[in-house]
């Protein structure tokens, strides 16, 4: 069974590098990208994405704001933010909404953890 | 004119404030070099209270050729900059380094902007969080500007730290020696913040366990 991934960061540098390691575990799922959290909302309503990726540090809306809204959209949802800003704050508002935090720079193996947990939930739900 | 600063930080005090630092670029250089695939050697930090008009004179001495840095304000109970710093002619080549070789160098310079604005929001953002948390302290930190020009230029913008004249100056050197790319990382506090940050430095040292002044 394949996957869509939601991937929510204003860098499209940062974008091409969860790109490049989601092909190395999962290259068949299928990829949404969003600039923002704007873009992401609207990607939210139209594509239906099973998994989110999102970047902390954005302009005008942050990432774990950004959370929040797709957590209403989908409960269920399993949501990853991604920072190198690694506060305990961070860390525990990502927690509190439900979503791991996973470093930056995004490394293949924390990634694969992710999606390996996402995918346990997401198969747990249908079954 | 040298200026003298107003809080005198303890022996002690300086030492918890450049390990504190090392902590934090050390976390940063690890993420750097896993961005770069390369070591990155980096110098001890060097930790002085100073005028804001001698820190840029420092900077400005230090470099006289065209820079390109990575801009992050933070904000909390200390508040001041942060930035990293490199020579303008090896950007691309820190871009190259970061996102891969099979790009064709249209793509690089398309890139160019948003890979050097992600990269410092990693490295800045990876050492203040280390920073923050060692301190139980909370940092808000701005998004990544790209600022290009001289070095003296860096330190004199506005807004925060606008106040007072005497601010803590921090830089590390770090290079990449297979790429050729030297740089540094700089952090400036203003007066209000070192008072600030000299509060959180002693409850440090209480947790840690050590006798204040000793």
């Amino acid at each position: 069974m394949t996957y869509k991934l939601l991937i929510v960061d204003d860098s499209k540098l940062a974008r091409m590098a969860v790109v490049k390691a989601l092909n190395s575990c999962y290259p068949d799922w299928q990829r949404v990208e969003a600039g923002s959290a704007a873009d992401a909302l609207s990607a939210m309503e139209r594509d239906a994405p099973d998994i989110a990726l999102v970047d902390f540090n954005m302009p005008t809306r942050d990432g774990l704001h950004l959370a929040g809204d797709l957590r209403k959209h989908n409960p269920r949802m399993p949501i990853a933010i991604i920072s190198a800003n690694h506060q305990r704050e961070v860390i525990d508002r990502a927690a509190a909404l439900g979503a791991t935090f996973l470093p930056k720079p995004l490394s293949d193996e924390s990634l694969l953890g992710f999606l390996k947990a996402a995918l346990r939930d997401l198969e747990g739900a249908v079954s | 004119m040298t200026e003298q600063p107003d809080v005198v930080l303890s022996d002690l005090e300086l030492d918890a404030v450049t390990e504190l630092v090392n902590l934090g670029v050390s976390r940063a250089a690890t993420n750097l070099a896993r961005m770069v695939q390369e070591e990155v050697i980096l110098t001890v930090p060097k930790v002085a209270l100073m005028s804001r008009h001698d820190a840029i004179r420092t900077l400005g001495e230090r470099e006289s050729q065209s820079l390109v840095a990575v801009h992050q304000v933070f904000e909390g109970e200390i508040t001041g900059r942060a930035l990293l710093i490199f020579p303008e002619e090896r950007s691309l080549e820190l871009v190259r380094a970061v996102v891969g070789s099979e790009l064709s160098i249209e793509e690089l310079i398309e890139l160019e902007q948003e890979a050097l604005a992600e990269t410092g929001n990693i490295i800045l953002n990876s050492c203040l969080a280390t920073i923050a948390n060692a301190l139980e302290s909370n940092l808000k930190i701005s998004l990544p500007e790209v600022l290009r020009g001289e070095s003296s230029r860096f330190f004199s913008l506005e807004p925060p730290p606008s106040a007072g004249t005497t601010v803590m100056f921090i830089y590390i050197n770090f290079a990449m020696q297979r790429r050729d790319i030297n740089g540094y990382l700089a952090m400036m506090m203003d007066m209000p913040s070192l008072a600030a940050l000299q509060t959180l430095v002693r409850a440090l040292i209480r947790r840690t366990g050590v006798a204040s002044g000793s």
